[in-house]
This record gives C-alpha cells, structure tokens and sequence, in this order.
C-alpha cells in the first residue's frame, strides 16, 4: 500500500501515527509545500514578538518521520490530481503515484480586493513565513506604525504581537466589535478594554479600502469613512478558507471545502480529507462544515488515517472551539456561543472588574455554547457536556457556581465518565 | 473521607523541598497540588488527570508538549514546550488541567508522581479510597 | 450562677511548628473542636469540645497535634474526685439522666490480672504450636448426656463404628473467639459488614445485637447470630431463619436490669427499616421481655423459637452477671437453653446510664467460675454451652475465661478498638469521628469495610495463634481439653474467699 498525504500540519502528523499503528510496512509519503522540517502554525505570533525561538515552533520530534518511516518531501507544492490514474501532478510536471492519499492542506488567508494590494509591506500571517518576513520587514524599515486589517483571532494575535515589538498598532474590523464570529458582546468588549489598555487602537464598523505607497513601500491605509491612517507595515487578517486548489478541475466535490463523510473519505475511493481543507461533520448544527481549529484537525486526522489503513473509524462529529489568551485574558469559547435564532436560554456571570465572564448558553436543556473568560477553570466538563449532549436540566443553576464540577453531574454520567465504560464503581 | 491529605501529599510531592513543614511554611511560590477534590455533602472524591488511553489533551496540543511516558503510560507536559495556550483546559472532560498558579504560564496536573513508586495520594489517603490499577 | 461549665477533660497540644494549618482536622473533627482563621492563617482548637477520640491526632500529617489531660485540678479529695464534681453539675445544669458508651471504667479489682496459667517444664512436655497439630476448634450448643454408637463388625480388622445419638444442632467455631452483640443503630453498617465479613473470613460468628438485620447482611447468613431482645427490634420470620444461632437477650452487662437505648439521633431512615420503628425516635426496649415474668415463660419462648426454626438452630439465652448468677443460669440450662452467654460488669454498651454502668452486676470471672461449679455439680454442665462476655482484652484473658469454665468467649469493646475505637466513649452522640458509632453518611464512609475487616481478621489471627502458644505451653494440644481445667490457674494477690469462689488455688501451691 502506497500512502501520500498532501500537507504536514496536526492532520497529516495525526493520520501518519493512526497509519503506523496499523500498518508498519507500506509505503508512507508527505509532501509539503514549506520548506521546514515540521511547525505548529498557532505559534507563530508568538515567533513574531520573540516570546519564543525557532526551535520551539515544532510540535513533534526531529525524528518523528524517522521513527514512522515517512518519506517527508519539503517546498513542493502539489499542483494539481490525476484523480484516475492516481498521481499528484506537483509544480514542475514532476508525478507522485498513490494508492490512498489524504489530503490535509489546511487553510489560506483571504485576500480582499483593495487598490495597493501588491505593495511591499502587506502582509498575511498564516505561516512561518510570512512571521520570518514581518520580522525582517519590520526590522530593516525601522517600523513604528502598523495597521491590522480584521479584528478575528488572527488578527488580534498578530496585533498582540506586534505591540510587543513596541509598534503602535491600529485594529480595522468590518462588523461593530472584535471577535464577532466568536464572542457575544460581552465577551468582545472585555477584550477591547483590554486591548486598549496595552496600547491597541480599536475601529470598528470600518474596514480600509486603499493603500497609499512611499518609495513603493506602504505609507497610508485609507479606510471607508475616508479616514487616513499612517502605517508602515499592513497585516491583512479578515479569515481563512480551506485551501482546495489543488482540487481543482478534478471530480472531487467541493463546496467551500473538500466534502467527506464520516470517514473522512470524499466521493473518490481512495481519496481522504482532513483538517481545515475539508468540511466534516459538524455534530452541534448537524451539518458539514469546515471546522479550521486545531484539535478538530488533530481528530480528523486520526480518523482518516484509521480508514486509510483499513480500520474502520467514524468520526463522531466535532463543533467550533478556540482557546486563546489575548492582552493576558485567557478565553476559552466552545460551540454555539451567539446564536442570532430564537428558542436559546443563556445563563450569564459578569464581573467586569476582574474581568471574569462566564456564558453557557442551553436549548432545550442542553449546553450548546459557552465562553469564558479570564476563569477558565475546568471549563473541559463543559466542552465534554455539549459533546455528550448531557441533559442538564436537574443541574441548570450550578452551571455558573464556583464549585460546579463532576460531582453536579448525574451520578450515572459521572460514575462512566471517570471509570470508564464497563466497569463497576 | 474529604479530609484532603492527598491534596496534602500532592503538593508536598511536587515541592521543591518535598519536605511537608517547608513546603507549605517556606516555600513561596505555594507549590500546587495536581488533583481536585470534589465535595458536595457527604460525597467527595478526588479527581486526578485520567491518563485516558484515547487523550483528546494529547491531541489539542499545539506545540507538541503534551507526551505519553514510554514507561508508565502517563500523560506528561513538558513544561519547556508548554506556552499555556490552554488548548488541552478546553478538551479535557473532566477538567483536571489547571493553569500553572505558582508563576509560569504553563499548564499543571497530574502526572503519576514521576520518581515515585506509588502515586503519593494513593499511598496516604487514610481511607484506602484511591486505587491506582494498570489497565491493558 | 446559673450556667458552670466545669474544666473539660482534654487540652489540645498543637505544636506550631509543625502545624501546617492544612485543615484537615478542621475538616474531620465531627464535635467542631479545630477552626482555621483566614486572617492568622492558623488553626486554633476549642478544647472544651474535645470528648478525647484521637482522631485528628491520627489523621494529622505532620503529627503536631497531642491530646493531654487538662491539668486544671481541683483541690485533691479522695472522696469528691474531679469526675464526681463535674457529674454533679451537669446533672444539676440538665436535670436528666449521666449517659455514657462502654463499659465500666470504675478501678474494681480486675481478676484477670491476678490470674497467672501454668506451663510445663519437665514432665508432660510443651507442644510446639508450629509443628503439631494443635486444636482451637470448639462446638456451641447442647452435648447429649450419653452417645451410643453401633459398633458393626467387631470380629474383623476393622470394625465399623456409627454413631446412634442424635446431636443437637450445634455451632463450629474455628477459634473460641466470637464477635458480641452490637446492634445495627449502635454502629454503623459498614462496621456491620466489616465484622460480619470477618466472621466468615476466620469461621466463627458475629451477634446482631437487637438492631435486626440489615438486608444487606443477610449474605452472611451461616456467620450470624440473630439476637431476640425485649423490644423485639427487626424480628421477623426471615430473620429468625437468617441466623446460624438465636439469642434471646434477658440482659447485657453494661446495664443489667434495663432496656437497650438507642437515642433519636441515631435512628436514621434505614435504621427504621431495619428496626420497624419510626425515624428518629428513641428506641427504648423495655426492661423485661414482656412476655417473659418467670422462668416457665423464658421456656415456653425457647421452645417456641425451636419449634418456628424446626429445631436446626442452637437457641440460646444471654444474661448479665449479677448476683444469683448461678442459681439463673441453672435454670436457664433446664428451661432448655442450647448455649448461656454470661455478660460482666465491663460489657460495653452503646448508651446507657453511667451510674447503670457502673455500678450494677459482677465480674465475669467470678460468674463464669461459679456459673461452671454449679452445673457440674448439678450434672447438667452438658447440656448448654457457656460464652463469656464482658471486658475480654486480650488472649490471655480468653485463655483464662475458657480454664475457668467458659466454652468460648463474645469480645465486644475489643473489636471495635481494632476497628478504630479509642474509648472515648461518646457513643450515645452519634458523632464517632472513627465512623463506628454513628450513622451519619459523613462519619460512616471513613470505616472503610475493606480496612476493618482486615484489622479484624488480623486481630483474632493474632490472639490465636498466642492461644496456641499458651496451650502448648501448657501441654495441651486442643481447647476442649482446658475448658474448666482449673487446675491450669493459680490467684496471686487474691484473697481466701476470692480463690474459693473462682475454684483455683494460690500460686506456689501444687497439686
């Protein structure tokens, strides 16, 4: 069996371990378009702002491929599938043949259309990089001025970053708080306090439209209220889409994403897709979706890799969740943290002080969403709740209390839960 | 019993003296215990990490810091490689990963008292209410 | 003054060195003696609440508490002692009746004490315990006067031999050790279980007490005792079939002449159930058995409870020693008693009055000597087992009760010291911290059954093998062979009247 996965993030190191836990003797083949060993996306604003060196941006060991036997082909992009007779065409007519292929090419940065768009000095931040060349730039052009396009979890981290490199920084977000696609307003305007104190520049309900240049380096971001800001360095972050051109032209069905079932497998035999590139099955919405968040691609991963091995696995589904510490507030949001329809109850904890706030949010009974922020004990039992679709009604009202934990749950749940299936406590 | 000696214990194992009177007179940061104890009533227990066999942390985690020992099975954090982004806080069912209280933003819990022979709660809780079992 | 409170027994020592202020003992003190203060960051101790169980002693893991005796004295009198004063004033702050648990802690003169056993030295040679057989194994119930047996066969080598005589039914104890009656109310379950567990684990048997049996314990079945008391707690047609053995209890020891009691707070809901009496009332059995105004009627119940039980269960009569003890137990044995537990001054109790306790029945050792003298002289030793009760401390005293005359002995207080028990005798309160006398959840999950059965087991494990060692010292090779061997036992200290009653001699004298 000839195995080729297309990508090298957590789905594709996720899927290589499944694989060889089945199967040690066949053929296993990565091919990644960057030209490092192996690094963990998420870090890298923290590169950007020196908190930590290149060599603790790997999340798995140097021997790693090694160790699996994993042919691991660097700075190739695979260019497009020859889905019949099953090769990956990479970028220079050169043809790697597969017998099962997963594809695992994460997510791409969307660019939108703004006059000046091809200056130097604009940047995305989704890979190591584009936090190498900010870096660099920032440097050699003696930066003190940036302009962040996109006020979503990338954004603000690259905001976080670069204002500890001391650059005064502006955040232009298009909807009327930070964050909306993952907070309520609650939780938003807690980190755009937050976000101010450190030094962050906050406009909302705008978004830039044009960028002027000097010297054919940035100058000035215009925005849509006309207003004119200085900026040397423009870091554009308004979201990511699943990378799918290497699809392209091919059979494979597509919607915003790669489409799979709960295999993981998409319509061709033989052909997997896992991580941000793919829609999976969303058991929250009971929809497919894609679903662009670490641990979510870790388990997809494993999934296909099962299935690619011969090991029948089904994915359960998995829902949005993030965890991400901004301007020193931890915050931790899982599943349906706004829901705009009618038929929710949402049960609230606000101290604005400390700040500490706590949101569940519960349709006919069950927790479908939660956020918390700058108090995210034990907030797992939570996530584990909405997965489990626990009926939480006879404990509704200890949700929020300080003491919730295990032993709030129904005896039963709980008693299974800590023991595990099958044996008697 | 809810006497909590093996939160006791627990704290005094991961010291820096080990020592129970240095431990909790002086040392400064207060060292942490790893477990919870759940109490409601008369039902108590003690919570530590599960060291589950599918680890939905070993996953979340984004830096590769997150390992299982070869030798013990245990799920163990290395503190070097943790950045605290508190991915595994938001996977774990049970909610025993804490965040690090003694200064360091890196995680904290259980890790089968490494170097010890028997975990430290199992050994001293009075009441023989905790079992350590090896499972297949 | 209206309200005294007089100095308390116990000063707690907290060594502030060591102390940690770890709250444990804050947590698992059930009388609220040690509070922790946010502000000091310290534990302090109200020593007036302090009943002297230990418990946090135990438990404390730096071991920086002590308990000491308040060395607040009063002016030395050995009349008024500082425990008659205090009982004074309660009494006169209350108006109601001294409770205590227990048994009596009075300095009357132990005999045990002042008994010693033989041994041999030259002739008639020491058994080794751990090389020959050695028996501990013993019988309950009622011994035919003669057997016959049918001897087949005679002329060839080997001739058969049947036994004619139909046995009574009959209790087999693998060691004369058996746990007394201590009722489901007055302890806890769990401590139930532990010592009906580890009855079975050794093969001997344990008493219910007149608590009933829980359904739980039912399992234990073939180990149980079922006891029949005079409030009729629990009794019903499964429960009498339940028992290896029935008792019918006329009295105990630690208050001889009065009921059981079991205060309100101790009656929790499964209690109830398990008495057929209404949650947290007192439950006070009468003195007498109603049903019971004269030896005929003592008879008619015996029979009574033969005849629903077929006749397969020895039914015996427990009685506290007093002072006819003999004449009683003599007509106990003819009213057709299978085996007489003899309950001493020192039995323990769960609640009663302490004057009672103190101060009402006799030392077993002298019941048991006068209670075996009489039978054998009245050739009617056979027809019932003794079991002495009440005090037992150690295996020398069971060697001591069995030599005088006892058949097997019940320990009460003993089992419970295994268990955790540290006779601060609280027991009337509820509030065991060991979780033995109680039945709040709380307290009841720290006697871990698992623990105490253990302890148990190791305990009588322990004193049978000393038993052993004892009897072999002695020559002997089976307990049956020192039951009523008084020629085993010399007095030392006593006086002439002492050594005539218990039927030994002084030591130095030989045979």
């Amino acid at each position: 069996m000839n195995y080729v996965i297309i990508g090298n993030g957590p789905s594709a190191i996720s899927a290589v371990r499944a694989i060889r836990e089945v199967d040690l003797r066949s053929k296993l083949t990565i091919i990644s378009d960057e030209p490092y060993l192996n690094y963990s996306r998420p870090l890298i604003s923290y590169l950007l702002s020196k908190r930590i060196e290149k060599d603790k941006m790997p999340f798995c060991q140097e021997n790693f491929y090694e160790e699996n036997q994993v042919q691991l082909i660097l700075n190739k992009r695979a260019k497009s599938l020859d889905v019949k007779e099953k090769n990956i065409i990479l970028s220079h007519k050169e043809r790697i043949p597969f017998d099962r292929l997963l594809i695992a090419t994460g997510g791409a940065p969307i660019i939108p259309e703004f006059r000046g768009r091809d200056l130097f000095g604009i940047f995305t931040f989704t890979k190591l990089q584009d936090a190498e060349e900010i870096a660099r730039y920032i440097r050699y052009n003696k930066v003190k001025e940036a302009v962040v396009v996109g006020g979503g979890l990338i954004g603000l981290k690259a905001a976080e970053a670069i204002i500890e490199l001391k650059i005064k920084v502006t955040i232009v977000e298009l909807a009327d708080r930070i964050l909306a696609a993952t907070f309520d307003k609650n939780a938003s305007s807690v980190i755009e306090v937050a976000l101010e104190k450190i030094g962050g520049n906050l406009l909302t309900n705008n978004t830039a439209v044009e960028i002027k240049s000097k010297d054919k380096r940035v100058s000035e971001v215009i925005l849509r209220d006309k207003k004119r800001i200085r900026a040397e360095l423009v870091i554009v972050a308004i979201g990511v889409r699943p990378e799918i051109e290497v699809v392209k032209g091919t059979s494979i069905k597509t919607n915003k994403g790669i489409l799979v079932n709960n295999f993981m497998q998409t319509n061709i035999k033989d052909i997997y897709a896992a991580g941000d590139c793919c829609e999976a099955k969303d058991s929250l919405l009971g929809i497919n979706r894609p679903i662009p968040i670490w641990p979510v691609a870790a388990s997809q991963g494993k999934v296909a890799g099962y299935n690619m091995a011969g090991v029948k696995r089904e994915y359960s589904g998995s829902f949005t969740m993030n965890s991400i510490e901004l301007c020193g507030i931890p915050t931790i949001s899982v599943g349906q943290t706004y829901p705009q329809k009618k038929g929710y109850e949402v049960l609230e904890y606000f101290d604005k002080d400390k700040p500490i706030y706590k949101r569940i949010v519960l349709k006919n009974n069950r927790i479908v969403g939660a956020i918390f922020l700058g108090d995210i004990e034990r907030a797992g039992i939570y996530t584990g709740l909405i997965k489990d679709r626990v009926d939480a009604g006879s404990f509704k009202e200890h949700l929020l209390k300080e003491d919730f934990g295990l032993i709030i749950l129904p005896k039963e749940y709980r008693k299974h839960l800590v023991t595990g299936t099958g044996i008697e406590v | 019993m809810g006497c909590r000696l093996c939160e006791v214990y627990c704290l005094v194992q991961h010291s820096r003296t080990k020592n129970i009177i240095k431990a909790y007179k002086g040392e400064y940061p207060k060292p942490q215990p790893r477990l919870i104890v759940e109490e409601k009533g008369h039902i108590s227990f003690a919570l530590q990490c599960r060291h589950c066999e599918d680890a939905p942390c070993l996953e979340a985690c984004i830096t590769g810091a997150m390992y299982r020992d070869k030798n013990t099975a245990a799920i163990l954090c290395e503190e070097n490689k943790c950045v605290g982004c508190w991915m595994c806080i938001m996977v774990c069912p049970f909610g025993v990963i804490g965040r690090n209280r003694e200064g360091k933003k890196v995680i904290s819990k259980c890790d089968l008292c490494i170097g010890a022979e028997t975990p430290v709660c199992v050994k001293n809780c009075p009441n023989e209410a905790i079992i350590h079992e090896e499972r297949k | 003054m209206a309200k005294r409170s007089p100095p308390t027994e116990f000063i707690i020592e907290r060594d502030d060195e060591k102390c940690i202020a770890c709250q444990v003992c804050v947590r698992m003190c059930s009388n609220d003696v040690h509070s922790y203060d946010t502000e000091t960051d310290a534990v302090f101790s109200d020593s007036a609440k302090c009943v002297g169980c230990h418990f946090c002693e135990t438990i404390c893991p730096t071991g920086a508490i002590t308990i000491g005796r308040n060395p607040s004295e009063f002016k030395l009198n050995a009349n008024w002692n500082a425990q008659v004063i205090k009982n004074i004033i309660k009494q006169a702050e209350t108006g109601g009746v001294l409770l205590t648990g227990m048994g009596c802690d009075r300095p009357y003169p132990i005999y045990w004490d002042h008994i010693v056993l033989n041994a041999s030295q030259v002739t008639n040679p020491s058994i080794d315990p751990l090389r020959e057989p050695m028996e501990l194994c013993t019988y309950i119930g009622r011994k035919p006067d003669k057997i016959e047996i049918q001897i087949t066969n005679s002329k060839s080598q080997i001739p058969n031999y049947r036994l004619q005589t139909l046995i009574p039914p009959q209790l087999k104890l693998e060691t004369p050790i058996l746990f007394s009656a201590m009722s489901y109310g007055s302890i806890s379950l769990n401590a139930c279980r532990s010592l009906a567990r580890a009855a079975a684990e050794i093969g001997t048997f344990y008493n219910t007490g007149e608590g009933g049996l829980h359904k739980e314990l039912y399992r234990y079945s073939p180990n149980t005792i079922v006891q029949v008391a005079s409030g009729r707690f629990g009794v019903h047609k499964e429960y009498l079939e339940a028992g290896a053995a029935i008792e019918i209890k006329i009295g105990q020891g630690a208050k001889p002449g009065i009921g059981g009691h079991l205060p309100g707070e101790k009656v929790s809901e499964e209690i109830s159930s398990t008495r057929m009496i209404p949650q947290g009332t007192d439950a006070l059995s009468p003195a007498p058995h109603h049903d019971i105004y004269s030896i005929e009627d003592l008879k008619q119940l015996i029979y009574a409870l033969k005849e629903a039980t077929r006749y397969k269960k020895p039914v015996g009569v427990k009685i506290a020693a007093v002072h006819n003890v003999a004449p009683i137990v003599s007509g106990i044995v003819r009213a057709g008693a299978d085996f007489v537990a003899i309950d001493g001054i020192r039995g323990g109790t769960g609640a009663a009055p302490t004057v009672v306790r103190d101060s009402v029945g006799i030392p077993i050792e002298l019941a048991i000597a006068v209670v075996d003298q009489r039978l054998r002289e009245e050739g009617i030793r056979n027809q019932a087992s003794i079991i002495a009760a009440g005090g037992l401390r150690n295996s020398a005293d069971v060697i001591k009760a069995i030599a005088l005359g006892a058949d097997a002995v019940y320990i009460g207080t003993a089992a419970l010291v295994a268990m955790g028990c540290s006779l601060c005798q609280s027991c009337y309160t509820g509030k065991c911290n060991w979780g033995i006398a109680t039945q709040d959840p709380y307290l009841t999950k720290r006697l871990n059954p698992d623990i105490a059965t253990q302890r148990l087991v190791n305990l009588l494990h322990a004193w049978s093998l000393e038993i052993k060692e004892m009897l072999g010292g002695m020559g002997i090779n089976a307990i049956e062979s020192l039951r009523g061997n008084r020629e085993q036992l010399r007095g030392v200290g006593l006086s002439d009247i002492d050594l005539k009653l218990l039927g030994i001699k002084p030591a130095g004298e030989a045979w």
